[in-house]
């Protein structure tokens, strides 16, 4: 039988519909296109559920630890300016206090005496420091009526100083910082005594420079300063680098600072360059002055800053992990989808033309068994045609010899038609032929001696290359030989004319586990590729009219289908054809 | 010699008409029967039948079920299968069951025929050797 052999060049456009009409891929384009959508959703989702919780710990993390903080870097202003605040308080209490003990405790005498005032600024400067610049007596009228010190100010008048009217209005005070008669920054220290009825101030004045070291002395990070100003916002300390750029409000402030309960009013506030400050405000001199302690809130909060940077570094490089992670990973898991797909694409085309075939096949057995019936009619009929012929009284008939030809004909033609059914039918019988253990090999050199005769007269040698000890398998051995001689007798078809090799070997497959290969290759014309995808079907030969069923390599297939095995073949146009069979062997059971 | 009588079933009445028509020029008495409870019918009517040719494949009654029928009841009667391809396993079941052989269809006059002899042939024997043991029974009970 020969279902293919001699070349028969399709068109060419005849192949590309053929192909196409073979494989049930879908488009290209549409593919890649899915694939591509794919990919980006599972980057997408990979990367949303990698971001999602990062980000919230980050978020939860850093909002926490910058309340804390900021909880903390308050607690830490609000002490440091509450102690400054008690420093000052106590060095003006302090001052105050030797100012009074001055005056109540010195005679009347002393007071008018400048020498003795200057013993006794002398002994004040060796008690407490060079505090204290100068002392003075003034009278009701703001005469200096004594006075000890460095500067030249006896009897200097000092009616019209506004701290005067102060002075002598109340027992204590202590005045704001200001240039007076000496032309330098300082404050005093007033403290008021009747003297026969007549009221008279004693005045002190602390050093600028010993007084602000209490102030200067309180720094904080890189730009936390702290200075005091007064009612009017004047500097009462040396004030900051570059000045207050911004203004405080005076009277909301000690507004504040006299509702709440704590001493220290903390608040944040935008200079007019945007950046913010942290403003730490304490009253003192009851509320007359405002010590403040300024920081800018990046310099309080930098140890933050600087945590939320490596925060933000470390989500950065995560995140960019994360995203090189997604991407290689979906690439990978889509590429092995879609390999997977495509495998599963020919496997699902593999069993559509199994099943295909085997359809075709059935088809095929149910017609030849419905022709059957109506052929042995036919040839009944001629049968009984010829048989009334032998009648005497046609004998004459000068068309005898033509009917009876015609007859025969018939007769010969309808065996012809009982082939064809018989063999369509054996190609889908279900056979219960008897199985067995078979050796291939011996099977096989019984049908290479049967064919040998029938080979050598059309200059065909058949050489084989047999394994030995191959295992048994389990088969009907006429369903075998019925494949063997299918293919031996197709490659013989093949080279009639020109002569060849047909090689048969046997061995271990390769590819399939517990599978025996059967080659089957000969050195034919081999079958052109537009035909190769359909050798296998029922009714497909190139053969002249008449010459083949077209059925021989289908009922290859199907026996070895049958038998679990598989058959393919390769074939190159002048080169030849090769057939492999995969025969499936039990494991033998180990004893 | 003796040609046996021969029943044709078949479903196919055009097959087995023409081949009624060929045995009977061929000088065999032929009778036919579209069915295999027909068949039983026939060979109830007539008991010195001799062979039925029967079809394997029919609707109904089946060539098989027919055939265990035919050889419950007339065991002497010689059955030939015919068959076409697909059925040859069932021919062979036949032949298990008590068939005396089986034709392909569709087959040859001369093939048929020569089968027809054989299978009459053997019914005859068949048939003589139970009428000598009948034969031999009664003159045994004689001989007591």
């Amino acid at each position: 039988m020969r279902n293919k052999s001699e070349a028969e060049v399709e068109p060419s456009t005849d192949v590309t519909r053929r192909e196409t009409g073979v494989s049930a891929r879908p488009a290209g384009k549409q593919t890649n296109a899915y694939y591509f959508q794919l990919t980006r959703r599972l980057m997408l989702t990979v990367i949303v559920v990698s971001f999602t919780p990062m980000i919230m710990v980050i978020a939860i993390l850093l909002h926490q630890f910058h309340a804390s903080y900021h909880e903390k870097t308050y607690a830490h202003l609000n002490e440091v300016v509450l102690k400054h605040k008690q420093n000052i308080d106590t060095f003006l209490k302090e001052k105050l206090a030797n100012i009074h003990e001055l005056t109540i405790t010195t005679p009347v005498m002393t007071l008018s005496d400048k020498m003795l005032l200057e013993r006794e600024l002398q002994n004040l400067k060796t008690a407490y420091g060079d505090v204290f610049v100068d002392l003075g007596v003034v009278d009701a009228d703001g005469l200096q009526a004594t006075y000890a010190g460095p500067y030249q100010l006896d009897n200097a008048f000092y009616g019209d100083a506004a701290w005067f009217q102060k002075a002598i209005s109340q027992f204590y005070y202590v005045s704001d910082v200001f240039m007076g008669l000496r032309g330098s920054p300082h404050f005093i220290i007033t403290v008021r005594r009747y003297i026969n009825d007549v009221p008279w101030v004693i005045r002190a004045t602390i050093d600028f420079k010993a007084f602000n070291t209490l102030v200067e002395n309180l720094r904080l990070g890189r730009t936390g300063f702290a200075f005091i100003i007064n009612r009017n916002g004047e500097f009462q300390t040396r004030p900051p680098l570059g000045g207050l750029s911004e203004d405080l409000r005076y009277e909301e402030i000690t507004s504040r600072l006299s509702r709440s309960h704590e001493k220290v009013l903390i608040f944040e506030k935008k200079d007019a360059s945007g950046n913010k400050s942290i403003y730490a405000v304490a009253g003192l001199k009851d509320n007359n002055w405002l010590l403040v302690l300024r920081q800018e809130k990046q310099d309080a909060f930098s140890e933050f800053n600087r945590m939320a940077q490596i925060a933000g570094l470390i989500f950065a490089l995560g995140g960019m992990g994360i995203i090189i992670m997604a991407v290689v990973l979906s690439r990978r898991m889509v590429r092995r989808i879609q390999k997977a797909d495509s495998e599963t694409q020919t496997l699902n085309q593999q069993v559509i033309e199994t099943g295909k075939l085997a359809s075709v096949g059935e088809l095929a057995a149910g017609i030849a068994h419905e022709i059957n019936n109506p052929v042995a009619i036919m040839v009944e009929e001629a049968g009984w045609i010829g048989d009334l012929l032998e009648d005497e009284s046609l004998k004459n008939n000068p068309n005898l010899p033509e009917i009876q030809r015609a007859i025969t004909q018939i007769g010969t033609q309808g065996r012809r038609c009982k082939e064809i059914t018989h063999k369509l039918l054996s190609f889908a019988r279900k056979t219960d032929s008897t199985i067995k253990d078979v050796q291939l090999n011996e099977l096989i050199s019984e049908i290479v001696q049967l064919s040998g005769q029938m080979a050598k007269s059309s200059k065909i040698t058949i050489t084989t290359d047999m394994t030995p000890d191959l295992p048994y398998v389990t088969l009907s051995p006429s369903e075998m030989q019925q494949v063997m001689l299918n293919l031996i007798n197709n490659a013989m078809d093949a080279m009639e004319k020109t002569g060849g090799t047909i090689h048969i070997s046997t061995k271990m497959s390769k590819l399939e586990k517990d599978h025996i290969v059967i080659i089957v290759e000969d050195t034919g014309p081999g079958i052109p590729e537009a035909n190769l995808p359909f050798i296998f079907n029922p009714f497909f030969t190139t053969k002249p009219v008449g010459k083949g069923t077209g059925l021989g390599l289908s009922i290859c297939y199907g026996i070895v289908e049958k038998m679990g095995g598989k058959i393919d073949v390769t074939s190159k146009v002048g080169e030849g054809t090769r057939f492999r069979v995969w025969i499936p062997y039990q494991q033998p059971e180990s004893k | 010699m003796h040609k046996p009588f021969i029943l044709l079933v078949d479903d196919e009445t055009s097959f087995i008409e023409t081949m009624s028509k060929r045995l009977q020029k061929r000088e065999f008495t032929v009778m036919t029967a579209a069915s295999g409870q027909e068949a039983l019918e026939v060979l109830r009517a007539n008991r010195h039948l001799d062979v039925v040719v029967l079809d394997v494949k029919m609707p109904g009654m089946d060539g098989i079920e027919t055939l265990q029928e035919i050889k419950k009841a007339f065991p002497l009667t010689e059955v030939i299968m015919l068959t076409g391809h697909a059925t040859i396993e069932s021919a062979i079941d036949g032949m298990k069951t008590g068939a005396f052989d089986y034709l392909m269809k569709p087959c040859d006059i001369d093939q048929l025929v020569a089968k027809v002899m054989e299978a009459g042939r053997k019914k005859q024997e068949h048939a003589q050797r139970m009428e000598q043991a009948q034969l031999e029974k009664l003159m045994s009970t004689k001989g007591i």
